[in-house]
Parts: structure tokens; C-alpha cells; sequence
């Protein structure tokens, strides 16, 4: 396996892109990203997309993007994984370039939500049809239900779940290209209307369009390409049961544990060796709960952990979602995964503006599934 | 007309029929291939009891367009009798008296209406007792 770096990045605004289809966001990124890279050809592309079949009617979505980008014929694979679908892209992109099969590879990721779609229901298609959708839960009843799992289990609060949506939309604040830029308090969270109890609808990512695209390369190229090639030191992934019901816990993802222990292992690294981290928090709860699968704080410690600002920017041990999260900066499904890694790059070059962690050097992205079915982690380190 | 899509999950939606696994006793529901326990591929088929506890739950106050006249409903994660779990939306009971611990009763009730056409599609409920 040949060693991986990432040159370049680009990403459209998220938010409700009304006047933009889905062909137009995602070429807006990829071309950004290729520009951003400087290199006059891909060998190959990985466009992450959970439902554009739902969302748009659109599938077979990897050959139209390559086409409307320009660079048919180039081998064109979309990747699906719900959730995870632009970390997933992200992967098959690193394996592509690892194994030797391509130079320079694409991965995108992007999702066309607000087109009239029964958003609830398309995302539901994550769960299973059958036992879990058939009976009426929603994705963000999903996460409920591993919310009060945890908040009886170890005595998570409301204020420390509303305080993972405020300090992300503190951070979002100072992202140019986040939905919402806005600050907000406990009160806010707590006030807004209930989507699922005993989450509020600001415990709750958004619906988003969007998407994002970077360039990956051997290293060896990488160094004469750019001054400040970022090295790809962990790809991993895992699989869990798809009904949240049939699992042995509710307070653990064991897709996130189980891909952790691999990415941590392949890097020669512990969880303390990490900067900075974007993690999944497509629910206020995912963050915590995430923030302790990884291993950053012990189980049943995320909430205070994040209450006491050990995840924020400024003075914290470990920031986490610094771009703003899923929470802030939007969650166009198979773009995020894609938006994580961006920010790692952007901080662990130097980029991230106001959002900047001092001192970064190795930054993890963990995208995930559903209700954690999947999971996918990618560790990043500056060179 | 009945979707066969419906008729194929009428043994678990009605009877609540698992399938217990002949090498290492793991109760899969619904029924599966392969037990994800031990990899073996011998089960028994067994009829979950109708007694079981609430292990978690949520109530839904925006459903899918499908349940948006229902709102707001609970739904559960519920362990029946014997260690088998499956979730389901809860029937009869104040929203309030929905916690984590209590005791239900599953319950056969109509669930949805699939489709243009309305279907009527039943299954299992669980009521707070």
C-alpha cells in the first residue's frame, strides 16, 4: 500500500440552494477542488450520495456528475453508506490511490434535500423498512431513544445536550460556508419545539443542500504538487446491526468503537494523541456518545465533558466540531463525511480562520450511518 | 388486493413468530438466515410472549407523512419474556406514563394505511400496564 495524501479542497455554501440542482452543486465543488489542488486531471471518481433517488428521482448519480464535470471517461463510482456515504467515498478514494490502481482521484460527496421530498421519510430509509420504520420511528426518534437510554444510564443532562448545539454554533459562527451562523444559548435549545423527547429541534442537524469535494494523491506526487501536503495516517471502517432495537447497548456504538480501536491501531496513535476532531453529531447526542466511543472522554463523561468546554476551541482538550458540526454547518447527507475531512485539511494547513486550533497536527474525522450501522474514521496528519 | 411485500412479514406482525437458534439459543427477530450470534443456520420457530418492559423510548411529535396524523406518539424499544427485543409504537396509554423500566402488554392493532390505495396494514402495539 502506497502512502496517501490530500492537496486540495472545495465545498459549495450549505443551505438551501434553491436556484441550484444537484448537477450544479456538485460540479461547483468538485471544479473548486480540483482548481484548489492544481492538478489538470483525475484518474478516477467517488461521489457519496445516500438517496438522490428520494431526494431528486436521480440515480446512477456517479456517471451523470462525471459527465456534467466534464471528465467522462473517467471511472465514476457513486458510494452509499446513509449517512456515511461521503466518508465511505472518502475511503474507497484513499483505497483507490493506496493500492496503486489510480494517481490523482476525486472524492466528492453531495446531497439535494430541499427539492419537495418527504425528507423524514427518505432519511428513514437508513432504518429498517420493516421493524423499525413500519412502527412509526423517525431518525431523530432514533437518536431520542439513545438519549434518554443514556440519560437514565448515567445521568446525562438536557443542558449538557443543548450545550453540544451551542458551543457547534458557536463554531459555525466563523464558517463562511455554514447553514446557520448564528449564535445561540441553553435557553434556545431548550425553548425550541420538541421533534422527538426529549430532543428539541436545535439538538437537531438540518436539512441541507450541499456538497464537497478533495483531491487525493500518492504522497510522493503530493510533495512536489503543494508546499503543505496533509498525509491520510488511518482509514477504517465498521458495520453494526441495522435496527437500533437489536442491539446489546443503546449508550454504545459499537461501529464507532470497532472502527476507532482499527484506526488508532493503523496509526500507532491513543485517542489523547489527537488536535482536533469532527465528529458525527447529526443529533445532539450522537456528539456525546460519539465523543466517548472514540475514547476522548470515558462512557458517561461526554456530557459534562462538553458542558465544561473540554471540546470547545478555545482552551479545550480536544476541540470537537470545530467547521460547526452537522449542527451548524448543515448536514447535506452524503456531502458531510467529505466537509469533515475539508475542515481537518483547512485546519491542519493553517486555513481555518477564526475557527483555528493552535498547534494542530492530527486531526480525526468520524462519519456514521443511520443509527450507527456504519461507521467510517479517517486520521489526517499535517506533514 | 394485499401486498406481497406485506403478506411476507405476516408471521412476525401477527403472531410475533422468532426464530431461536437450534446451536446457540439467540432469539432473532424477525427471523434471519444466519444466526449473527454463532453463524450457524438451524432455527426453531417460538411465538414471543405478549409480556415484556420498556428499555427505551421517545415520543414522536413530527412523524413521517405516513404518521403525521398520529402525532405525538411513543414509541419503544421493548424486551419481551424471553430476552427477545423489538421496537413498537405504544397504544392506549398517557403519554406521561411512558418510562423506561415499565411494563407492556403487546396488543395486535392496525398500524398504517400503505399507499394511495390505503391499505390497511396491521401488526403489534404495545400497551403500558
Amino acid at each position: 500500500m502506497r502512502d496517501v495524501a490530500v492537496i486540495g479542497f472545495g465545498m459549495t455554501q450549505f443551505g438551501e440552494l434553491w436556484n441550484k440542482s444537484i448537477k450544479d452543486i456538485f460540479v461547483e465543488a468538485a471544479l473548486n477542488a480540483i482548481e484548489n489542488a492544481g492538478v489538470d486531471h483525475i484518474d478516477s471518481m467517488y461521489v457519496g450520495a445516500m438517496s438522490s433517488g428520494l431526494f431528486v428521482g436521480q440515480e446512477h448519480l456517479a456517471a451523470v456528475m462525471a459527465d456534467y464535470l466534464g471528465m467522462a471517461p473517467v471511472p465514476a463510482t457513486r458510494v452509499e453508506s446513509a449517512c456515511a456515504s461521503g466518508g465511505m467515498s472518502f475511503r474507497q478514494a484513499y483505497l483507490d490511490v493506496a493500492s496503486g490502481n489510480s494517481d490523482i482521484v476525486l472524492a466528492g460527496g453531495v446531497e439535494k434535500m430541499n427539492d419537495g421530498a418527504d425528507v423524514t421519510a427518505a432519511l428513514a430509509t437508513a432504518a429498517d423498512q420493516e421493524y423499525e420504520v413500519y412502527n412509526g420511528i423517525t431518525f431523530p426518534g432514533l437518536y431520542a431513544m439513545i438519549a434518554n437510554a443514556h440519560m437514565n444510564e448515567y445521568k446525562t443532562t438536557r443542558e449538557q445536550l443543548a450545550a453540544v448545539a451551542v458551543k457547534n454554533h458557536q463554531n459555525g459562527f466563523n464558517n463562511p460556508n455554514a447553514q446557520f451562523r448564528s449564535k445561540i444559548t441553553v435557553d434556545t435549545v431548550l425553548n425550541s419545539t420538541l421533534v422527538a423527547d426529549p430532543l428539541h429541534l436545535l439538538d437537531c442537524s438540518p436539512v441541507t443542500d450541499g456538497g464537497a469535494a478533495v483531491i487525493l494523491c500518492p504522497l510522493d506526487m503530493a510533495k512536489k504538487l503543494t508546499d503543505t501536503p496533509v498525509k491520510i495516517i488511518s482509514s477504517s471502517q465498521a458495520s453494526d446491526t441495522i435496527s437500533l432495537y437489536e442491539r446489546e447497548s443503546f449508550t454504545t456504538l459499537r461501529s464507532v468503537t470497532k472502527a476507532a480501536e482499527k484506526a488508532y491501531k493503523q496509526a500507532n496513535l491513543q485517542p489523547a494523541d489527537i488536535d482536533l476532531a469532527e465528529v458525527h453529531d447529526c443529533f445532539t447526542i450522537s456528539e456525546i456518545v460519539v465523543s466517548e466511543d472514540l475514547g476522548f472522554f470515558d462512557k458517561g463523561c461526554g456530557g459534562s465533558a462538553v458542558e465544561e468546554g473540554k471540546t470547545a476551541i478555545e482552551g479545550g482538550e480536544i476541540p470537537i466540531n470545530t467547521s460547526g458540526g452537522l449542527k451548524s454547518k448543515g448536514h447535506p447527507v452524503g456531502a458531510t463525511g467529505i466537509a469533515q475531512v475539508i475542515e481537518i485539511y483547512e485546519q491542519l494547513t493553517g486555513q481555518a480562520g477564526k475557527r483555528q486550533v493552535k498547534d494542530a497536527h492530527i486531526g480525526l474525522a468520524q462519519n456514521m450511518g443511520g443509527s450507527g450501522a456504519s461507521c467510517t474514521i479517517n486520521i489526517l496528519e499535517a506533514l | 388486493m394485499i401486498s406481497p411485500r406485506y403478506v411476507r412479514e405476516v408471521p412476525q406482525r401477527y403472531r410475533l413468530e422468532a426464530s431461536k437458534c437450534k446451536s446457540c439459543g439467540k432469539i432473532n427477530f424477525p427471523p434471519r438466515l444466519v444466526c449473527p450470534k454463532c453463524g450457524k443456520r438451524e432455527f426453531e420457530t417460538i411465538r414471543l410472549s405478549d409480556e415484556g418492559k420498556i428499555l427505551t423510548y421517545t415520543i414522536i411529535r413530527v412523524g413521517s407523512d405516513t404518521f403525521s396524523k398520529e402525532s405525538p406518539y411513543a414509541v419503544a424499544i421493548i424486551e419481551t419474556k424471553e430476552g427477545a427485543k423489538l421496537m413498537a409504537m405504544i397504544a392506549d396509554t398517557a403519554l406521561d406514563d411512558v418510562s423506561i423500566g415499565k411494563k407492556v402488554k403487546m396488543v395486535f392493532r392496525k398500524i398504517q394505511d400503505e399507499g394511495v390505495s390505503g391499505l390497511h396494514c396491521y401488526g403489534y402495539k404495545a400497551i403500558v400496564v
